[in-house]
């Protein structure tokens, strides 16, 4: 209690510089710097890649997203700094800053900006989900917008621990694998015979989850020849970490050749199939409490 | 007074914190014992894993789920419950299934073709084949990463003589499958059952098809 009486004096208004415009200007030039690099820089490395026109589409999407963030991220770590250096109380000190009580200029400012952000993040989404037909998500059985032009069905199912797929327009060939061809837009119908698991073929920027008596919807077209990854993303019992797997995209020509040897290896089960469906219900059921 | 409530409490916590990492260490450390496949027979070279599959454990290998469906291995001239198999590398596994259970059916069809093994068949009751009729599966043996999907006819419910607990003699009413598979580079593989077969749990996938030692587990090639 003996701190000395002129360390805690607090500056005569005269004394004082303007802050706010001190500050704001501060976080302005930094904005201006950092958001360009950050889009220029960052933007190009972000997940989930240029492996599909929906993931190419998720990139651009997090790049608006940290375009977004930058000048926000600035704004709290620039006021921190400026606190520390500026506003630090002088040693031996003990003195609370002035009470603020209501500033209603301040508050609508914050609101405003607050609410700007949000309800311009959700109209970008909302856009982004409808133009891009989903954007690579399952949406549901109805699909509120359908991609024009020919597409390729392929039935993704899921069980207690594998993923299998069905190709409707090849003679309903079921097969372990998923291969897809370039350039082709596919509708892919995920469904699930047990629990609740996820697909996600990541490099394609494709996550839909699989439900029991549910046709989820997802739309890609791959734009590069690559072998992706496939997760299940859903916790789903004790081996979820090993349903994993490896798709490919081949060209157009690999494609026929492929799943024409598809058929002829699986025709056995395919004879055994059940008619396709966009959801099963399996038989039997009676083991199960 | 205060100091001795947190004393009471701190205590209390670090006794519940230990109890629960013990308890966990536990279930942790309680997987069955891993076991060799034996060199196979001069004619034939590789390795060889002798199975049996029971509707019910039994009291003697699963004290703790007698009623539990379940795997074992034969070895050393005895049935034990065990799920964790090694194999060699590079080599080819002939694998021999004593089915005692009934069938219960596959939920995908798709699995009633037999896949991934030398020929991509099995030989079932002596008799060659590709696939069954997905209703009459009991259970499989499969391993997803290597490709390998070996579906097991069960034993039809009107069977005179079946097994009503674990381990099941020969002497009664089973169906048996062999199929050899080539292992290819070392490393450590998942294997399970694809027909729900828990019986009394929700869709049969509950209990036996989620404990390691039952109805899955690993395939260690080495």
């Amino acid at each position: 209690m003996s701190s000395s009486p002129s360390a805690a004096q607090p500056a005569r208004p005269g004394e004082e510089p303007n802050h706010s415009r001190r500050f704001g200007l501060t976080w302005l030039i930094a904005t201006l710097i950092a958001t360009p690099l950050v889009v220029v820089l960052l933007g190009p490395s972000l997940p989930p890649g240029n492996g599909s026109e929906q993931a190419s589409g998720q990139v651009t999407d997090n790049t608006v997203l940290l375009a977004m963030a930058t000048p926000v991220l600035l704004l709290v770590v620039i006021y921190l700094i400026y606190a520390i250096i500026f506003f630090r109380q002088p040693k031996g000190a003990a003195l609370e800053g002035p009470a603020i009580r209501g500033d209603a200029r301040l508050q609508t400012t914050w609101i405003v900006i607050t609410s700007a952000l949000v309800l311009s993040l959700a109209g970008y989404g909302s856009v982004r989900l409808l133009a891009d037909n989903g954007a690579g998500s399952g949406s549901g059985p109805s699909p509120l917008t359908v991609p024009s032009g020919p597409k390729l069905p392929v039935q993704v199912i899921a069980q207690q621990w594998a993923f299998t797929y069905r190709y409707p327009t090849y003679g309903g060939v079921e097969t372990p694998h998923l291969v897809l061809p370039v350039n082709q837009m596919v509708e892919l119908h995920v469904t699930s015979l047990d629990v609740v698991h996820s697909f996600w073929a990541y490099q394609l920027g494709v996550k839909a989850d699989a439900n029991p008596q549910v046709d989820n919807i997802a739309f890609v077209k791959p734009t590069r020849l690559q072998t992706f990854e496939v997760r299940c993303s859903e916790l789903c019992g004790i081996w979820h970490g090993e349903m994993f797997d490896h798709g490919r995209v081949v060209t157009p020509l690999a494609f026929k050749a492929w799943i024409s040897e598809q058929q002829t290896k699986y025709a056995a089960a395919t004879k055994v199939l059940p008619p396709y469906s966009r959801t099963y219900q399996p038989e039997p059921t009676r083991r199960g409490g | 007074m205060f100091a001795r409530k947190l004393l009471v409490v701190t205590l209390a916590v670090a006794a519940l914190g230990v109890a629960i990492g013990l308890y966990v260490a536990d279930w942790a450390t309680s997987f069955p014992k891993e076991v060799s496949a034996t060199p196979a027979p001069a004619s034939s070279a590789g390795a060889s894993l002798t199975l049996e599959t029971v509707a019910a454990a039994g009291k003697q290998v699963s004290p703790q789920h007698p009623d539990w469906v379940s795997y074992l291995v034969r070895t050393g001239g005895r049935w034990v419950r065990s799920t964790d198999f090694t194999v060699p590398a590079h080599s080819v596994v002939h694998v021999t299934i004593y089915q005692f259970d009934s069938p219960t059916g596959l939920r995908n069809p798709f699995l009633s073709q037999v896949q991934g093994t030398i020929g991509s068949t099995a030989t079932i009751d002596g008799k060659t084949v590709n696939a069954i009729n997905p209703e009459e599966a009991s259970h499989t043996f499969a391993v997803p990463e290597l490709g390998i999907f070996v579906p097991l006819p069960g034993v039809p419910e009107e069977a005179k003589h079946p097994c009503e607990e674990g381990p099941c003699e020969l002497g009664l009413d089973h169906r048996t499958i062999s199929f050899s598979f080539r292992t290819g580079a070392k490393g450590r593989y998942h294997w399970q059952c694809f027909v729900p077969c828990g019986a009394g749990f929700y869709f049969g996938n509950g209990g036996p098809m989620q404990t390691l030692g039952y109805m899955d587990g690993f395939i260690n090639v080495v």
